[in-house]
């Protein structure tokens, strides 16, 4: 039995059932403004206490989420990228399934959370409330006319002085402290599957969504990539191609200078052999940016590593990944990590680094830890954005703390697979 | 002076080996795949390996992986390997145990004929063969190093030509000074770097590497 759970347990499972005194309200005014909505008014109204009661609602999964395990996603219909006009706007939160489901789960949630999540705070309670007539409680109580049952011990004049019945309470009372912390976890886990059921997306929502999703990354994805071909197309450009040309003008020069002037074709050669190393020094540039080699041999451990070797501060690397990734999730993770340490070198003023990889379930996880001045933000222009929207592309996410004085962690999370989930 | 020779481009290798032989070397097998490197390292114990990184049939880390298996059976077995990249990670593991014998260069260094054959011969006479690009990594990294920072821009440049694997009178010919003068500069840097001054140019070298490529 996990001790910390089980001490935690009643006191998340109260603050869990609490959300039903706003839950009420919520309630009241969803129920009324859609009574109104015959008069006109309700037009406005409805929109109004829908986004109440969404607010409440998310607060409920996501202390769902962070309490029980139990995973909760954002069931709503996407909201139109262009303006909406107020009746289209009322059609659509109410032709959303969800707005019912959270309209059932105000009316239900008291009941349910109050035998689930609720409950072993109450078996707590009532254990101490045992132990504390055993204690000399009762008797007092007693003497000031109290007449009522504990359990089925009877607590009535006389109450202290039979012993064995004060002991027998003080054992039920230490039963129902047991329950308490036995079956708190479990308790929360109920409650955890009833928000998720309730609360969470059905398939015609999750698949809405997923789709919407997809069109944006894909979309993503498409600009990058032809972002990347054009800087490709330029760097040869530029570079290795100009450099070739060069090269076979020079070789003519030569050609032409090999009888008349074999001092200056030698300079020349000389030239010509520099030119041909510096082509090929900004070819490896130019593939190290595209595919590093050490990743293709290695895979992502070894090829952080080998980031964490050149890197100007100090950088610890820890891997613990018992298998490859798919290919393009181990590039996209690579880059990544790769602008991540940049960053911490440019902007955070840190003098060490921490890399941590990560298989967790499913999904690779990575986290980059420096211990600079900290207060970096997604907007920055610190690149997170672009970071967040390759990373998206493999329905990965990003998270950030960096509180003012450090330190700033950042948080990945990909899928392993680079197919999208079947949903 | 014996070679095996491995590299799956057949331009390359036949340019390796009309290269090596014009230089007095003896091919005793040109091969183009890990495997055959593996058996070939074992069947002709070569007095060095010149081995490309990347080789059939894996096309990954396949060449180093042969010469570091065959450097565990047949200890100090002298490998030179040669790849379009080089990396410190590669570097680290190939001085790991520290017998020397070990070169490590960009394939751009076989333009320069007599510099590569040098290196070659360097190697199979138990010394090393670093690519400057990984030992100006080396030193760009120790930028914050106090030691390192407390060397004379000269003093630097001998470092980075010893850390290369040459011996004084190669830095002396580089830079174009005394070899007496070069041998004034090590003493200077071992003793700023608080290392131990040996004699043989081998241990030196192992020692310069393992101070800059150590963990900060």
């Amino acid at each position: 039995m996990n001790i910390r759970a089980s001490l935690q347990a009643p006191g998340r499972g109260f603050r869990l059932w609490l959300l039903s005194v706003p839950a009420l309200f919520a309630a009241t005014a969803l129920l009324v403004s859609l009574g109104l909505a015959g008069a006109g008014i309700g037009i406005v109204l409805v929109p109004a206490a829908v986004v109440a009661v969404r607010r409440l609602a998310d607060t409920a999964r996501r202390l769902t989420g962070e309490w029980t395990g139990h995973r909760v996603e954002r069931p709503y219909l996407p909201e139109p990228a262009g303006p909406e006009s107020a009746w289209g706007r009322f059609l659509r939160l109410v032709s959303d399934p969800a707005t019912w489901r959270d309209l059932a789960w105000l009316l239900a949630d008291p009941f349910v959370a109050m035998f689930t999540a609720l409950l072993p705070a109450l078996l707590l309670l009532y254990g101490a409330w045992g132990w504390f007539l055993a204690l000399g409680g009762g008797r007092l109580l007693v003497g000031y006319g109290m007449n009522d049952w504990y359990a089925f011990v009877h607590v009535h004049e006389g109450y202290g002085d039979d012993l064995g019945v004060v002991a027998l309470t003080a054992a039920l009372g230490t039963a129902f402290l047991g329950l308490g912390l036995r079956y708190g976890p479990r308790l929360l886990d109920v409650y955890g599957s009833w928000a998720e059921l309730i609360l969470g997306p059905t398939e015609a929502a999750r698949l809405a969504l997923r789709v919407e999703h997809l069109t944006e990354t894909r979309s993503d994805a498409l600009d990058v990539s032809a972002a990347e071909l054009r800087r490709i197309e330029r760097d040869l450009h530029d570079g290795a191609q100009a450099r070739l040309v060069a090269m076979g003008m020079s070789l003519g020069a030569i050609e032409h200078l090999l009888d008349t002037d074999p001092a200056r074709a030698r300079t020349l050669l000389a030239q010509t052999r520099e030119s041909s190393a510096r082509a090929l020094h900004e070819l490896r540039d130019l593939v190290r940016g595209i595919h590093p080699p050490v990743l293709a041999d290695r895979g992502l451990g070894d090829a952080v590593r080998a980031l964490a070797l050149d890197h100007p501060l100090r950088v610890e690397v820890n891997v613990d990944l018992p298998e490859r990734p798919d290919p393009p999730v181990e590039s996209a993770a690579y880059f990544a990590v790769a602008e991540l340490l940049t960053n911490a070198a440019k902007h955070s003023g840190a003098d060490r680094v921490w890399v941590d990889l990560r298989r967790e379930g499913g999904a690779l996880r990575i986290s980059v830890t420096d211990d600079g001045a900290g207060g970096a933000t997604l907007a920055g222009g610190t690149g997170l954005r672009g970071i967040e929207r390759r990373i998206g592309t493999f329905d990965g996410v990003l998270a950030l703390t960096s509180p003012p004085g450090g330190p700033t962690t950042v948080t990945l999370e990909l899928p392993c697979a680079s197919s999208s989930p079947k949903t | 002076m014996r070679v095996v020779l491995a590299e799956d481009l057949a331009l390359l290798r036949e340019g390796l080996v009309s290269l090596l032989e014009a230089h007095g070397c003896e091919i005793a097998a040109a091969v183009d795949n890990g495997p055959s490197l593996r058996k070939a390292l074992l069947d002709h114990r070569p007095d060095v390996a010149v081995v490309d990184v990347r080789l059939p049939p894996t096309f990954t880390d396949e060449g180093l992986q042969a010469a570091l298996a065959a450097r565990r059976e047949v200890p100090g077995l002298p490998v030179l390997v040669l790849s379009q990249y080089v990396e410190r990670l590669y570097a680290r593991e190939l001085l790991a145990d520290g017998t020397g014998g070990i070169g490590y260069l960009l394939k751009d260094r076989v333009f320069d004929a007599a510099q590569f054959v040098d290196a070659v011969r360097r190697v199979a006479a138990g010394g090393t063969a670093m690519d400057p690009e990984v030992i100006s990594r080396l030193v760009a990294r120790g930028g914050r190093d106090e030691p390192l920072a407390r060397l004379t821009p000269r003093e630097r440049e001998v470092l980075e030509l010893m850390a290369e694997g040459r011996s004084n009178a190669a830095i002396a010919q580089a830079l174009v000074v005394t070899e007496r003068a070069v041998t004034k500069h090590t003493a200077n840097i071992f003793g700023k770097l608080g290392l131990a001054v040996s004699d043989d140019d081998n241990r030196r070298v192992l020692a310069v590497l393992a101070y800059l490529d150590r963990d900060r």
